[in-house]
């Protein structure tokens, strides 16, 4: 049985149309990513996921449980980070905890214990009682994450979990979604960070614009919409034609100045390149193919916005 | 109908774990303006008048002063508070990706703003006590007051806070609205000896009024069948006001 099930739902907001018929499946025990720019739809696919709005039309399931029937149901078994930490800013990090454990009524014996495993697990212990005011942007998040975890979610949803903070911090928060998901647990995460979906995910959802628009393994997205290895240059339109004549060159995508070329071999294709360049020796950046790519190709503008 | 007491609770311990921690800065301000009143007008001012409805003017006063200590309490709760969990703080946004729905949210701030109109109103009438400006022997009754007090004073400033997208609105429902009523509902003077008539029917519809009246003739150990017209107006203005919540904070949260 899936986790998560979605079926050709849809929400719209008056006359906006934030989810436009997204269709999910998340089976148990991986980590699934929506990857996609901001304001395309993932939040609101989340907040119909753990049942605080409803789709306008179409179902949600979670657990096999109907969340817009049951959303207590369903609540008590999954935890939610959302974007903007909400933590009471006078209190400590342990009394946050009790304070979330009791909206889950945790007995107390119960709680306790699982204060002290979350203590451990996000790294909290050293500053367990001081106000969470005082603590830094990346305590606070993990205690973010901790706040979610206090009833044990069999799934745990992080919307942009790590937006803001410091390359340090993201790759210690990685490690502990990587920790979770090894414990069994399923996690469901949007991000519009390319490397945090590649790296964290065992399966990815393009969205944009309220749709889904290609679903799977990263590499197995990457590998049906695009070749293995890209090489970038900057140049001008008049000059693809001849760079390009002839060689190999499984997909172009132009932005800008920006002239990318996907292939399953790139360094034949640069040398060639660098032969025709007339001696201008411009900067040829050769890398592996990766999701911002593949969402480039998809849409035509990047994950950060319109190209 | 989705709600559920220990919900509920939850709700209401969240504040107060918070409140224990930070009450030292909150109840000094809300806790001295009806003691400064008191003491303003009704020892200065006092000091002036023979006696007002029978009784010298502190005295007087001190019964609608305790109504006005637990309005003000609940108020301060259910607006400014309120609006910045729900709109800053994003608390009840929290809550709601856990099994807490949003009539538990309504219930359990109900219940913080009654308590805290109970801290308020408790503390200012022990004052006035002391002082020997109310009998001991009315405390049970004071208590009672101050809870219905705090019920209704809640349910109104949730009505209009869950309407308003704006904090700076709250300045109108306390100049425009609290004030007026502060000062124009038998607190400081009784309304049936300055109007007549048809204005006297009128002021029926004034929410601290039926407080006042029912603190005033209560303490002093009398009983009179307008107070169960009073406490009849209180209960159904208050439930018919969170009826009406219940439908905007659903749409507020759930939008």
């Amino acid at each position: 049985m899936m986790v998560v099930e979605a079926h050709n739902v849809v929400k719209r907001f008056g006359a906006r149309e934030a989810v436009a018929g997204i269709d999910l499946s998340v089976p148990p025990g991986v980590c699934f990513g929506l990857l996609g720019p901001n304001g395309a739809g993932k939040t609101t696919t989340l907040r119909m996921v753990y049942g605080v709005i409803r789709p306008t039309s179409g179902t949600v399931h979670v657990f096999g449980i109907d969340v817009a029937k049951h959303p207590r149901a369903v609540r008590s078994r999954l935890g939610v980070t959302l974007q903007q930490n909400v933590l009471i800013e006078a209190l400590s990090p342990v009394e946050n905890l009790r304070v979330f454990g009791r909206y889950h009524l945790l007995e107390r014996s119960v709680l306790e214990r699982r204060v002290e495993e979350l203590l451990d697990f996000l790294e909290l212990r050293s500053h367990a009682h001081v106000p969470v005011k005082h603590l830094s942007g990346g305590f606070q998040r993990r205690l973010a994450i901790a706040l979610s975890l206090v009833n044990d979610p069999e799934l745990l949803i992080l919307d942009e979990p790590t937006t803001g903070l410091d390359p340090a911090v993201r790759l210690a928060l990685w490690a502990r979604v990587r920790a979770l998901r090894a414990a069994g647990k399923t996690v469901l995460l949007t991000t519009h960070y390319m490397d945090e979906a590649q790296r964290l995910c065992d399966r990815v959802a393009i969205v944009s614009q309220g749709k889904v628009l290609s679903e799977g393994a990263p590499e197995a997205l990457i590998a049906t919409h695009l070749a293995r290895e890209a090489l970038e240059c900057e140049c001008e339109e008049r000059e693809v034609p001849v760079l390009l004549d002839g060689l190999p060159v499984a997909h172009v995508l132009r932005t800008g100045d920006r002239l990318t070329v996907y292939a399953d071999d790139v360094s034949a294709i640069a040398d060639v390149i660098r032969a025709r360049d007339g001696g201008e020796r411009r900067t040829l950046v050769l890398r592996p193919t990766n999701l911002e790519d593949v969402f480039l190709a998809l849409t035509g503008s990047t994950l950060e916005g319109e190209a | 109908m989705s709600l559920s007491v220990p919900h509920a609770l939850s709700v209401w311990h969240r504040n107060l774990a918070m409140y224990r921690r930070t009450w030292k800065w909150n109840i000094l301000p809300n806790f001295f303006e009806p003691v400064f009143y008191l003491v303003a007008i009704g020892v200065g001012l006092g000091a002036y008048v023979q006696q007002m409805g029978g009784l010298p003017y502190a005295a007087f006063l001190a019964p609608g002063l305790v109504c006005v200590a637990a309005m003000n309490g609940a108020s301060f709760e259910v607006t400014y508070n309120i609006f910045v969990r729900m709109h800053y703080e994003k608390t009840y946004d929290a809550m709601l990706t856990t099994p807490v729905e949003p009539d538990d949210i309504l219930a359990g701030e109900v219940l913080w703003a009654v308590t805290r109109a109970g801290i308020y109103g408790g503390c200012f009438y022990l004052v006035t006590a002391a002082w020997g400006l109310v009998p001991w022997q009315g405390a049970p009754w004071a208590l009672v007051v101050i809870l219905l007090t705090g019920l209704l004073f809640a349910a109104i400033g949730l009505a209009f806070s869950l309407q308003i997208l704006t904090i700076d609105l709250f300045s109108f429902y306390f100049t425009l609205f609290l004030t007026p009523l502060f000062l124009f509902s038998d607190v400081f003077f009784p309304l049936a000896e300055r109007l007549a008539g048809f204005w006297l029917w009128v002021a029926e519809a004034l929410p601290l009024l039926h407080p006042v009246r029912l603190a005033r003739l209560g303490f002093a150990g009398r009983w009179s069948p307008v107070m169960l017209w009073d406490v009849a107006y209180i209960l159904a203005s208050s439930a018919a006001l969170l009826w009406f919540c219940r439908r905007s904070i659903r749409g507020r949260l759930m939008g």
